[in-house]
């Protein structure tokens, strides 16, 4: 296990190297530049602007010397926040989304997997078809009319919350609310087809003709490999829910990690891209090996290997 | 099989959230913070977006303006009602008689916010770094007015006392212009001319150029009548009044705070739920629900800006004048305006703003669908027959979309023209149109300082900022001349000529002319409708409608 | 004259043998019994039919403005209202359903594709191969995925079709991820173990034994795969880089309704409606496609 972890860890190293070079390449194919703005720059002053961000030099020695920087953990300074580093601005986001992304997570779980569960046991019947429809009102309902509904309900109308910001404790409800729910319908149907497969099983109705109660077979038995597809799916998940969705901290107006990660793109401020991907890589890859360490766990057929 | 384990645990969830329910209901509303920030004058400003820096040599936007009108004061500054310079750090000065030479002198004990006094030296120290070659400012050509700045700038020499900024002691600065502006006072009202406190800069890099971290609060020095105190990226900017200041004692605000929201929707919802004074923008869709319902929170202000779209002269369809002017003639702005902008917009028959400066272009175009048909089959498309479908570009707005569907489909109906539309996302947008990859272009100018030349002369054929491909040799020579002159009348005559000539050749289609939108809470006093949305911060103060009621009856009930 | 050939002996009816149904035939059978899975694929077929044909038989086209007009409720002329530009909002909903149904299949069928072929092949080889798909598939899954789009769009030009290669392309990833699980638990049971045992070779039991019986919780994900193309193709409209106006989809046509929730609720009301009821729909038969699929839930 532990081997398996190590390299999986040193097996990070390539991948973060492969993203920083693909997303640094690929930004400087799009078309449009940081210097671009409505009031034109004249040449001489966008010749002297170039010069200082090294963007006046052949494209290998851009890409090298931003490489040689990376390795020394230097994400380079941000094109758009013009005296902040990308380290700096990553560092101060982070908690955010972290938050948020912690919260929508609990409620993602809290309310999905009991949902998928008393779908899954009751299949067929009218519990199931009000837990799925109830699941799947998460799913069909996009964020960007969710958070407003929410808003104007909870905090206009009820004047409950503030209808944005991150000040406040009270202020994480709704955002956690809304992109939690989104998560949570699709792990209620995730739960549900898992145990559902799991449940058909033979050695359930073994189990339910020794005469286990019922809570036993669901919670010991089939909860655990109902759990499985969630788990493949939490990996990608987390790593999107934690990077805040864009819309949700546009909506409610969050400094989170996911507006950096788009509108660093639209501002063309390149530096600011690769460091919102590398570390999204990084992340990506830290659950992955998770995931797949929870999944080993769960299903006991895998360890032999 | 009856669960019982599945009634516990559905009777212990609705517990659960009964009292959940409770909880939440009986918490008392927290005061908003708007109601906070009327007793302690913290004023809440939505501002848009994250400015990009706060230093005045290196930033463009409005956004930025916004914040740094409260952190910095230049020689002038603005009357909070007409916006025409008055005293600032500079109490008086004087005028050469032939405009070319104006004498600053300076007031007694104005400081930097560290404590420093405010030299006429640090003024000659800041315009010779916002003209040095290596920080690429942006701005640096609104110096060309001066004596030699332009030759220094250009690095055709490097001796800055070649260049017309001298401080002849402490308190007095004398600035040598290459000939009359009129409009010179205004023009120090642009931040690329408000000076920085080069020691502080020497402090935390190298002044010259950028990523010096002297914006940061801590590092902070200005000489306004506030400080930079917080500055969280995507979360909010703090000015905390400073007390350096030399007229500190009539600034009534304590704190003004800036959030940067991006989304319009979003805004108008803080607004609502008492988070913000004031917004930077009302969502389109909620101007005539306010129009009806809270009249008074809306604010709709004349801008001094023009929205037009650019036609790419180059392309040979686009050659002929007549196919110009008549596309121009066969838009309903008056429809687009009230049904489509809704925000009190002027529609535009000229391009210049009227009454800029007190100029306002007598040369205008008709909305006239008639004769926009027979100019163009005068050109050789009768009906619209022959005349090859084109694109519309705008970059990525609902407002832009709007507009062009409707004007789309006013081309269809009154020209029978097939127009497609191309929406581009922001820079795609930019680097479309700079390399004229385009067939018509959405567009927009905002004035820099009060004066048609700024709009006027954005289509130079040497500018940067014209795009279309469009020259005129006499529009250029009328311009020219004009910056050369001094009297008022004189130079506005010279405007009209040009103007004519360029309404007349049409390489841009002038459609509205701005007006700022936005919401306004009434506890916000001193605040004014101004041509360029400037409101001097050191005017503003806050009090709720509740207060000054109380003030009004127990005035009223003192013997 | 030759005697008649004897009788070939008939079994007696007892014995008779049914004739044999395949999986499919077996789980077409389950599935046309599961209520509401029926009334989805109904549902949908309906929706599919009046996106399709709808817009032929209506008078109004669902570009004409009627700027005067704005946005107006439900009406004997615009049964479902118009929008803020005087459009009717009935035709911009039909015509909308083309587009994103056009966007939800074709999407999600080019991801299903990719992500079944890959996850099973690398689940299947196991070791080093598998080590190196996935790797690629995480390093993929870390891309900025707007870059990816807001390139495509501009260097291959503004073509709707690109949208959902594009998207396609990124949804692949977790259902590779996911078939890659499935199969990895496959691969311990005893009928794939029999089939190794009998010789197959691997493109064979991929094929024939593992890809059927990963179809399941695939087809789960796949009906959750086209809820959430759709919702991308709305987020991309969002940004900008999606369906260009005059053109319309129901992402588009919900985020425009959702700006004008307040003022104007029928423009977010008919489009969320026929939205949800097509993703239940999907939903509801995916969940029924599951059941039948599931070869040990034969309740034969």
């Amino acid at each position: 296990m532990l081997r398996l972890i190590a390299r999986r860890i040193l097996g990070t190293i390539p991948v973060l190297f492969v993203v920083a070079t693909i997303t640094f390449f690929m930004m400087k194919a799009v078309p449009g530049g940081p210097l671009d703005t409505e009031k034109n720059i004249p040449q001489e002053i966008k010749v002297q602007i170039e010069a200082f961000y090294g963007l006046d030099q052949p494209l290998w020695k851009q890409y090298a010397s931003y490489m040689g920087n990376l390795l020394r953990g230097d994400l380079g300074p941000s094109f758009k926040h013009a005296n902040r580093s990308v380290n700096e601005l990553i560092a101060a986001a982070l908690p955010v989304s972290l938050e948020l992304g912690g919260l929508a997570l609990c409620v993602a779980l809290l309310v999905g997997i009991p949902l998928g569960v008393v779908a899954a046991i009751r299949q067929n019947t009218w519990i199931d078809y009000l837990a799925s429809s109830s699941a799947m009102v998460g799913i069909c309902m996009p964020t960007f009319v969710m958070g407003p509904l929410l808003v104007l309900v909870f905090a206009l109308q009820f004047e409950l919350f503030n209808a944005s910001g991150w000040d406040f404790a009270r202020d994480r409800v709704l955002p956690a609310l809304t992109l939690g729910l989104v998560y949570a319908g699709y792990i209620a149907r995730l739960t549900r087809g898992g145990m559902l497969e799991v449940l058909n099983q033979d050695f359930i109705l073994t189990a339910r003709a020794k005469g286990a109660s019922e809570a036993r077979v669901v919670f010991r038995h089939a909860l655990q490999g109902g759990l499985l597809p969630v788990v493949s799916f939490l990996g990608p998940a987390i790593a999107g829910i934690l990077t805040g969705s864009f819309v949700i901290e546009t909506i409610f107006n969050i400094p989170g990690l996911g507006r950096h990660f788009v509108t660093s793109v639209f501002n063309r401020d390149a530096t600011l891209t690769i460091g919102t991907a590398l570390f999204y890589a990084a992340l990506i890859v830290v659950l992955n090996l998770a995931a797949d360490i929870a999944q080993v766990m769960l299903n006991p057929k895998q360890r032999v290997e | 099989m009856r669960y019982k384990t599945n009634r516990c645990s559905i009777r212990v969830l609705a517990c659960a959230a009964l009292a959940g329910l409770v909880l939440v209901a009986g918490c008392s509303k927290p005061p908003t913070r708007v109601s906070v920030g009327n007793q302690e004058q913290i004023l809440h400003k939505g501002n848009g977006s994250d400015p990009q820096e706060l230093d005045p040599h290196i930033v463009q936007g409005v956004t930025e303006h916004n914040i740094l009108q409260a952190l910095f004061e230049n020689l002038v500054t603005e009357d909070p009602t007409d916006l025409r310079p008055v005293p600032g750090q500079a109490e008086r000065w004087d005028i050469s008689p032939d405009g070319t030479v104006y004498t600053f002198y300076l007031r007694e004990g104005i400081r930097w916010s560290n404590g420093d006094p405010v030299t006429a030296h640090d003024f000659v120290h800041s315009y010779r770094r916002a003209l040095t070659p290596s920080l690429g400012s942006e701005y640096a050509y609104m110096y060309f007015v001066m004596q030699g700045a332009e030759d220094y700038f250009k690095g055709k020499t490097q001796d800055f006392s070649s260049v017309g900024a001298k401080a002849l002691d402490d308190r007095t600065l004398r600035i040598t212009l290459n000939g009359p502006v009129p409009y010179f006072l205004s023009l120090l009202n642009h931040y690329s001319w408000w000076p920085v406190h080069l020691p502080t800069l020497a402090r935390h890099g190298d002044p010259y150029r950028r990523n010096n971290r002297w914006t940061r609060p801590g590092n902070f020095v200005g000489n306004g009548p506030f400080v930079l105190a917080r500055w969280e990226v995507g979360h909010v900017i703090v000015a905390k009044k400073n007390p350096h200041y030399w007229n500190a004692a009539n600034v009534k605000l304590s704190e003004i705070h800036f959030h940067p929201i991006e989304s319009a929707d979003t805004e108008e919802r803080s607004f609502r739920s008492g988070q913000l004074h004031v917004t930077a923008a009302v969502p389109l869709s909620k101007i005539p629900a306010y129009r009806r319902d809270n009249p008074q929170l809306l604010h709709i202000d004349p801008y001094l800006g023009a929205y037009f779209y650019r036609i790419n002269t180059t392309r040979a369809q686009f050659r002929d004048k007549r196919v110009r002017q008549a596309l121009a003639m066969a838009i309903d702005r008056k429809t687009i305006v009230e049904n489509v902008t809704r925000g009190g917009q002027l529609p535009a028959y000229f391009f210049t703003p009227p009454d800029t400066a007190g100029y306002t272009s007598r040369a205008a175009i008709r909305y006239d669908p008639g004769g926009a048909r027979k100019l163009f089959a005068q050109a050789g498309y009768p009906g619209g027959k022959g005349f090859a479908p084109f694109e519309i570009l705008y970059n990525t707005s609902e407002g832009h979309k709007s507009i062009a569907e409707a004007i789309q489909q006013m081309w269809k109906k009154e020209l029978g023209i097939d127009v497609k539309m191309l929406n581009q996302e922001w820079k795609v947008y930019l680097d479309t149109e700079k390399s004229k990859d385009y067939d018509v272009s959405r567009a927009g100018w905002i004035g820099d300082y009060a004066d048609p030349s700024t709009f006027l002369e954005t289509f130079l054929a040497e500018s940067g900022n014209n795009r279309t491909g469009w020259a005129n040799a006499e529009y250029d020579r009328l311009l020219k001349e004009a910056a050369r002159l001094g009297d008022r009348q004189a130079r506005y005559e010279l405007f009209q000529k040009a103007e004519a000539i360029f309404l007349d050749e049409m390489p841009v289609i002038p459609i509205y002319h701005y007006t700022r939108v936005y919401l306004l809470d009434p506890s916000v006093r001193g605040w004014r409708p101004t041509i360029l949305d400037h409101h001097p911060y050191q005017h503003v103060w806050l009090e709720s409608p509740a207060a000054s009621l109380a003030r009004a009856s127990a005035a009223a009930q003192r013997p | 004259m030759p005697e008649p050939a004897p009788a070939s002996p008939t079994p007696p009816a007892a014995d008779a043998v049914e004739p044999g149904r395949s999986l499919w035939q077996d789980a077409w059978a389950r599935l046309r019994r599961n209520r509401m899975a029926v009334i989805g694929g109904v549902v949908l077929l309906a929706l599919t039919v009046l996106s399709l044909f709808g817009p032929l038989f209506l008078a109004i086209s669902y570009q004409e403005q009627d700027l005067g007009l704005g946005a107006a409720p439900p009406s004997a002329t615009h049964l479902l209202g118009t929008d803020k530009l005087g459009r009717d909002q009935l035709a911009r909903l039909l015509f909308g359903g083309r587009v994103s149904l056009l966007v939800g299949l074709a999407a999600t069928g080019v991801s299903l594709t990719i992500g079944l072929l890959w996850g099973s092949i690398a689940g299947y080889a196991g070791g080093k191969v598998d080590a190196v798909m996935m790797r690629i598939v995480d390093i993929l899954y870390a891309l900025p995925f707007t870059i990816f789009v807001i390139l495509l769009m501009t260097v291959f030009g503004r073509n709707f079709i690109l949208l959902f290669v594009a998207i396609g392309a990124v949804e692949w990833l977790t259902m590779a991820r996911i078939v890659r699980g499935q199969v990895l638990a496959l691969k311990r049971q005893e009928f794939i173990e029999a089939a190794v045992a009998l010789g197959l070779r691997k493109r064979r039991i991929i094929l024939r034994h593992m890809i059927p019986n990963v179809l399941g919780p695939v087809m789960v994900y796949t009906t959750l795969t086209i809820p959430a193309v759709m919702m991308l193709e709305a987020f991309l409209s969002f940004l900008g880089l999606g369906i260009q106006p005059p053109m319309s989809s129901w992402g588009l046509l919900i985020k425009e309704g959702a700006e004008q929730m307040e003022e104007a609720p029928w423009l977010l009301v008919y489009p969320a409606a026929v939205f949800a009821a097509t993703l239940f729909s999907l939903n509801f038969l995916g969940d029924g496609l599951r059941d039948a699929l599931d070869v040990r839930a034969s309740r034969d």
